[in-house]
């Protein structure tokens, strides 16, 4: 039975180096901007933070319904958080619907402190009444201690519409829980509502004093996560905020987007800021345009790019070939989302890869990279600029709704006008030389831009020679195909071999890329603490792929890559040796090393759990002995 | 569109060039159009524009999607950028919105334009940037082999339609100037050079996106469309204005001619609308409309200042 809160307590403090809270509730409530300012605020008290957005497609879905579940996953503890974790200790849930969801999706740790909104439990309508009675009973099997809070009655003693604050409230609760800096708590607010009228920031306030007040006056238990001070400056942002600041710091001055989820915060966010810095966002009018708007302001100019998801990265496949084919550089951001078709919009899944290295037509070698952390997103923005203009052609990041949703601390980057590469040159093309003076050890060719007297050319979709003229004979296209694809020969020379995470032999090595970096380390440091020999590695270039994966894959019995996208199961019906899909990095290590890669896959449409993957390493070693 | 002369300079000093170019200096490689092709007269205009004006070629981008209206930037002696089919307009609206100081021009085709890249078609209209627009209008679908355009008129027969187009043709300047943006709708002919050369001129003069539709003989396939049009001056109705485009050589051979204030968009769109005639001339003309790449113009920064300022924005997402 749900205990009512103690008046006379005596407060037990759990001591905890890491502790993961939810907070959910329907969409339009603001759970989601409490659990980020907490997220935020605790990495500004030196915590490690990771954060999760817990968002359903719509923007207004029914209420009281466990699939408009919106909210906000943060994981803090001592020490840096790379991931998720596991399962949540503490739940702020403001209906038992939105609660109930995350218990039958197994996201809360048995035993979990779940603070449940308490209208509803005596709710005037009877279906209500009903519906929560029923919830708490199938949730009976959890071992949750629930704690029922009057937030709606302790809001309406101070506004009029507790729907607009209550999450408020709950951030104040959660402050006098964790201990948070209530000065800081309140410098985040402004910070977040700067763009609204001040009554909005003081309600806001005054609702954190009542939650935190009364949380200390009716809670009997406090979460204690110590924190160091860093020992560098850091910055707290999520991974779209990382890209949109990457870019600027890259010198990119022309975003040209299409809105798709949930890659448009990074347009929010640039449109916010990018014209301070002499760039502007231009909205086109469809996916195809986007592309088409960066390719031809590429071309004129300094790389311009584009970002973008899944459905829209299908879309601008056509432009995509054209530029490189033509060799104008380009960036284009692929926060991806669940697939194929429309999938899963505000969730995560790493299923575009192959899309993004093999998705065009013909032979049409490009650069694929994949930020792991939220500060290589920042990072990728410059190396990706970098070698779109070196190598004259597209470079692709891929992230995805984790690393563009969550949050993090890290190292705040140190600026360097380097970053932004050199000035264009408009000064006459030398005598002899051709659009495309092609270097024949390299297949690099300097460009020309309108402007460069003696530079006049066009650049063509169509099979050209050297001087951008029109060929369709076997020399000019052969020579054409092979000058594109050395430029990526020459690149990948220039990469160094992935380090190991763990000893460079072993039993089991674990491949993964992308967001999911933090989790597989967490889980092979698991296994490894079990005295198991598993190691990981983790690749950020993934075409060309990293040099020297053969040799490493040679150093362990067995390698299998752990993804968030879709492989069969062997074992399965009709799935044999012969027709097994695999994991889509283990289908390219496959076919670049010859090993017999295997790989644990995923599709559940959040960030794999750390206790999952070690199961899967569990079950590998079992299998492969 | 505003001419720009732009010269490249070095830390030597700026080049003073002097040099007159003529029609054939703006001349690329040989077109490789059939002959009797209209697209040879467009062509043939264009450089004795670009003379007229003597546009820099470095300063000078034709940009094109696919067909064979789209092979015009290839024959030139310029800078060109031969795109995609249907993806001619974002590719030049992406030149004009980082480099306003480009004199861009887009050849284009019906299928092109009208049919695969119509949203851009529609939206880059609304856009406005500055730049010339040139549809070649041939009716078909020229260089994949004869098959239904948009354009092409109901009861043509073609490869993918053998009994004959099954639609009426739709009405691409009706569509143009129903779009709130439009600032510059213009039809001409590829026949008649002196109207070509004078509706041209009044699409390069406006500031903003000129919209010319070029009706294009295809000696290959649509020859009888528009041969009839050639031949008998009682299908043609030139619009004349002072403001517009009045050519007193065309008078005596054209008898239909009606008076059209290109301000007049209402005017503009009931004279779209008929189709009795071929009509010629400037329908619509706004040069009040805002052109986007100025719309869009922020103030340059230098990688020092962009840092400082990024400076001051981590500053806001600092531990």
């Amino acid at each position: 039975m749900p205990e009512t809160a103690a008046v006379e307590k005596t407060c037990q403090t759990l001591t905890r180096q890491t502790h993961t809270l939810e907070i959910v509730s329907d969409s339009g409530e603001g759970a989601q901007k409490c659990g980020q300012i907490f997220g935020r605020v605790s990495a500004r008290m030196g915590n490690g933070v990771w954060t999760v957005e817990i968002i359903p497609a719509e923007i207004q879905p029914p209420a009281r319904h466990p699939t408009s579940a919106s909210g906000n996953r943060v994981r803090i503890g001592t020490g840096q958080v790379t991931n998720w974790g596991d399962a949540a200790d503490l739940v702020v849930a403001f209906n038992e619907q939105v609660l109930l969801q995350r218990h039958r999706l197994g996201a809360l740790a048995r035993g979990a402190i779940i603070l449940l909104e308490s209208m509803w439990e005596n709710h005037d309508d009877p279906d209500i009444r009903e519906a929560h009675a029923a919830a708490l009973e199938e949730m009976s099997t959890g071992g949750y201690r629930f704690v029922m809070v009057p937030m709606e009655e302790q809001c309406l003693q101070l506004v009029d519409n507790p729907r607009k604050g209550k999450n408020m409230f709950a951030l104040g609760m959660l402050a006098w829980i964790y201990s948070r800096d209530i000065e800081k708590i309140k410098e985040q607010i402004a910070f977040e509502f700067r763009k609204k009228r001040k009554e909005i920031y003081e309600s806001n306030v005054t609702l954190l004093d009542a939650g935190f007040k009364w949380a200390g006056e009716n809670l009997d238990f406090r979460v204690a996560v110590p924190s160091a001070p860093f020992d560098r400056p850091m910055v707290v942002m999520n991974g779209n905020q990382a890209v949109a600041m990457g870019a600027i710091a890259a010198g990119l001055e022309l975003c040209s987007m299409y809105p798709i989820t949930p890659a448009t915060s990074a347009s929010h966010y640039l449109s916010e800021i990018i014209e301070k810095y002499g760039g502007i966002v231009h909205q086109a009018e469809d996916e195809i345009a986007a592309a088409g708007v960066a390719i031809g302001a590429s071309y004129a100019g300094k790389t311009a790019f584009t970002i973008t998801s899944g459905p829209g990265l299908a879309l601008k496949t056509e432009l995509l070939g054209l530029a490189i084919m033509t060799e104008l550089p380009l960036v284009v951001v692929d926060v991806q989302r669940g697939g194929p078709s429309t999938g899963l919009p505000t969730k995560v899944e790493q299923a575009d890869l192959l899309a993004a290295v093999y998705g065009q037509t013909g032979d049409a070698p490009h650069i694929v990279l994949a930020p792991a952390t939220i500060e290589e997103c920042f990072t990728a923005m410059i190396t990706a600029r970098r070698l779109a203009e070196a190598y004259r052609g597209v470079v692709l990041v891929l992230t995805d709704a984790n690393l563009a949703t969550g949050v993090q601390p890290f190292p705040r980057p140190v600026l360097d006008e380097r970053f932004c590469g050199p000035p264009l040159d408009f000064g006459p093309v030398p005598d002899g030389l051709r659009a495309y003076d092609w270097d024949a050890e390299t297949g690099v060719s300097r460009r020309f831009i309108p402007g460069q007297p003696g530079g006049m050319h066009t650049v063509t979709g169509l099979s050209h020679d050297e001087h951008s003229r029109v060929g369709y004979t076997p020399d000019v296209h052969e020579r054409g195909c092979l000058m594109r694809s050395r430029k990526l020969a020459v690149f990948q020379q220039t990469l160094l071999p992935p380090e190991v995470h763990g000893d460079e032999s072993g039993d089991l090595l674990v491949v993964g890329w992308g967001s999911t970096l933090g989790a597989i380390q967490e889980a092979v440091d698991r296994a490894r603490a079990d005295g198991l020999r598993v190691s990981s590695l983790h690749l950020r270039f993934l075409s060309p792929l990293e040099p020297g994966l053969q040799a490493i894959f040679s150093r362990f019995r067995k390698v299998m890559t752990v993804e968030i996208n879709y492989s069969d199961t062997v074992g399965d019906p009709h799935i044999t040796a012969e027709n097994r899909r695999y994991g889509q990095l283990a289908w390219l290590l496959r076919a670049a090393t010859l090993v017999d890669v295997d790989c644990w896959t995923r599709v559940p449409g959040e960030p794999l759990r750390p206790g999952d993957i070690h199961r899967g390493i569990l079950a590998q070693l079992a299998a492969s002995v | 569109m505003t001419m720009t002369t732009l010269q490249a300079c070095s830390l030597l000093g700026c080049p003073i060039d002097d040099r007159f170019l003529a029609a054939d200096d703006y001349a690329g490689p040989l077109a490789r159009w059939c002959p009797g092709c209209g697209d040879h007269a467009i062509l043939a205009s264009v450089r004795r524009l670009c003379e007229n004006h003597q546009l820099q070629p470095e300063q000078t981008v034709f940009v094109s999607g696919i067909g064979c209206s789209s092979r015009f930037p290839h024959y030139m002696k310029t800078y060109g950028f031969h795109g995609l089919h249907g993806r001619a307009l974002p590719l030049a609206l992406g030149v004009k919105l980082r480099r306003p100081d480009l004199t861009v021009f887009v050849s284009t085709g019906d299928g092109d334009c009208f049919s695969i890249g119509s949203a851009h078609w529609l939206h880059t209209v609304r856009y406005n940037p500055d730049m010339v627009v040139m549809v070649f209008d041939n009716n078909v679908y020229g260089l994949t082999k004869n098959q239904t355009s948009p354009t092409s008129p109901q009861g043509y027969p073609s490869n993918t339609q053998p009994t004959g187009a099954l639609l009426g043709p739709m009405n691409p300047l009706s569509v143009t100037l129903g779009i709130s943006g439009a600032s510059f709708v213009a039809q001409t002919c590829d026949w008649l050079p002196a109207h070509l050369d004078a509706v041209l001129e009044k699409a390069f003069a406006h500031r903003g996106l000129s919209f010319v539709r070029i009706l294009q003989r295809c000696p290959e396939y649509t020859d009888k469309i528009f041969t009839e049009a050639m031949r008998n001056p009682d299908r043609v109705e030139l619009l004349t204005h002072e403001d517009g485009v009045d050519l007193p050589q065309l008078a005596r051979t054209y008898q239909h001619q009606t008076r059209h204030d290109p301000s007049d968009l209402h005017r503009a769109r009931q004279l779209a609308e008929s189709t009795d005639r071929y009509r010629l001339g400037i329908f619509y003309r706004n040069a009040a409309m805002p052109v986007y790449e100025q719309v869009r113009a922020v103030p340059a920064r230098s990688a020092a200042e962009r840092l400082a300022t990024l400076e001051l924005e981590l500053d806001k997402y600092a531990v």
